[in-house]
């Protein structure tokens, strides 16, 4: 129930726990696709976590978003894509006071820029809980043009702003929620092994 | 470094403040907000070290000036720099370390002090001030009078002082609460204020790593004991006004230390048999390395009981 489990691997590799509730205490909580079920779980644990919770939640063509409501936060906000909430996470973020808990859910891309988000924000590291749910494609950061491609299912598999093939590492950057994809062929230009599906 | 006695100027009936320059009018190292020194106080037989928050300017190169409080109950080490020391003396004064400093990625910070805790905080303040992040300071003090601090403390609107006598005791959880997201509160005073800090944060959901403290840094006097140090070869007696560390050093043996207040780690010594009980008085070593008796912070703690061997 916990979410998806990782094979384990190097220590920048982000784990996601599992959300566990910090009781009644004001929440900001970010939900998208499948991680809806990660607040109705959570919920079900714990009713109290609802009281001050600010949810809000990507549907990412779910269909969630009612029975999130019916959980009662004190408010609740719905948007098609992260960066279309965005300002709404930055404004929460904003107004919140130290204590505030935050909850996210959701694939790995989303998980990490909302924790990078939060941590510019001034959140410590341990305030925050996280659980995966929904596919394991990952944001990816190219570190030889630096441009990012979302949802890479494949690796290795081909920059989106500069055609290099990257191979998908375990490395990743908390400042900007990706994981970092090195040049496959540098030494043997051309020779670039078969594509592989990402697995969790 | 042989640093003189610039001057000495009493801020309270218990608190006096000294004054150390170069005797050459060289610069001295620069520091950050938080750092202290050791002063050494040549006692006849000993050479007592004990450490001192600087409350000078960290940008000032000029001098560094430590408050010092009378500890009438203490091991002597304040009594002497408030009967002994005197304008134009010369006393051996360590280079500044930190092991308080400004988390510089909070995006604001809260200054809890308790007493002479205030001192770490003079030096914090103008470092903040320097670099025009937001602070707010608590000054907690059981009278005007004794209040020392206030004296050391600049006229800011950001500075809040609560003197428990006149009915304005500090309240730790309205000072903690609807702080903004990326607060960082720091403690210096008496364990209690300490504990009470640590407590509302935790009831208020503050993370542990944005709590911060120092307690007082002041080995505690007790009864003597005897000591075996295995490597040297040697056993000892530790007396009452005696830390193990200053023992340690006055028999020749060779002792690592950086704060000598418990809680740096470097005196850290191993226990290699103990019949008796180890009075801990550090912050170092957890409840279940002081319940194993197996370590000992020379520079603080104490032993009572048969006897005890160490590796030094
Ligand atoms: S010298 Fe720092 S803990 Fe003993």
């Amino acid at each position: 129930m916990a979410g998806t489990a990782f094979t384990p691997s190097i220590l920048s590799r982000p784990v996601y726990a599992g959300l566990v509730s910090r009781g009644a205490t004001p929440a900001i909580m970010l939900a998208e696709g499948e991680g809806a079920l990660a607040l109705m779980a959570l919920a079900d644990h714990d009713p109290a976590v609802m009281g001050h919770a600010h949810i809000i939640h990507i549907p990412a063509g779910t269909g969630h978003g009612a029975a999130l409501q019916a959980l009662g936060p004190a408010m609740y906000h719905e948007g098609p894509t992260l960066p279309a909430v965005l300002p709404r996470l930055r404004k929460a973020l904003g107004d919140a006071h130290m204590g505030t808990a935050l909850y996210i859910a959701g694939t790995e891309g989303v998980i990490g820029q909302v924790t990078a988000e939060a941590l510019a924000a001034g959140v410590a590291a341990g305030a925050i809980s996280t659980e995966h749910h929904g596919g394991a494609a990952r944001r990816m950061q190219c570190v030889h043009c630096k441009g990012i491609t979302e949802d890479v299912v494949t690796d290795p598999f081909i920059c989106s702003h500069c055609g290099l093939s990257l191979f998908v590492r375990d490395h990743f950057s908390r400042r900007l929620g990706a994981f970092q994809g090195v040049c496959v062929d540098a030494e043997t230009p051309g020779q670039i092994p078969a594509m592989q599906e990402i697995r969790p | 470094m042989m640093l003189r006695v610039a001057s000495v100027e009493p801020l309270s009936p218990l608190v006096t403040k000294f004054r150390f320059v170069h005797p050459d009018g060289a610069a001295l190292p620069l520091f950050s907000g938080g750092a202290h020194v050791v002063v050494e106080m040549p006692d006849g037989e000993m050479i007592r070290r004990n450490a001192y928050s600087l409350v000078s300017d960290p940008m000032d190169g000029s001098g560094y000036e430590i408050a010092v409080r009378r500890e009438d109950l203490g091991r002597g080490g304040s009594l002497y720099m408030h009967t002994r020391v005197a304008e134009g003396d010369l006393l051996g004064v360590g280079a500044p370390a930190n092991l308080f400093g400004l988390d510089l990625r909070a995006r604001k910070h809260v200054l809890v002090a308790g007493g002479i805790g205030i001192t770490p905080f003079i030096a914090q303040i103008r470092q903040l001030t320097r670099l025009q992040l937001p602070f707010e300071l608590h000054y907690c003090a059981r009278s005007r009078s004794e209040a020392a601090g206030l004296a050391l403390l600049p006229d800011l609107p950001q500075v809040h002082v609560h003197i428990s006598d006149e009915g304005n005791r500090m309240d730790p959880a309205e000072v903690l609460s609807g702080q903004p997201l990326g607060t960082h509160a720091y403690t210096c005073g008496p364990e209690g204020l300490v504990a009470a800090m640590a407590d509302a944060g935790a009831r208020l959901g503050w993370p542990e790593a944005a709590l911060h403290s120092e307690t007082f840094l002041a080995p505690p006097p007790g009864k003597p004991f005897r000591v075996t140090l295995a490597r040297s070869a040697l056993t000892l007696t530790v007396g009452p006004d005696q830390s193990l560390l200053e023992a340690l050093e006055a028999a020749g043996v060779d002792a690592p230390w950086l704060c000598r207040g418990g809680v740096c780690g470097q005196c850290e010594t191993a226990v290699l048999s103990c019949h008796g009980r180890i009075e801990h008085h550090d912050h170092w070593l957890d409840d279940d390395e002081k319940a194993a008796q197996t370590k000992i912070m020379p520079c603080v703690s104490r032993f009572q009981g048969q006897d005890l061997i160490l590796d030094r």
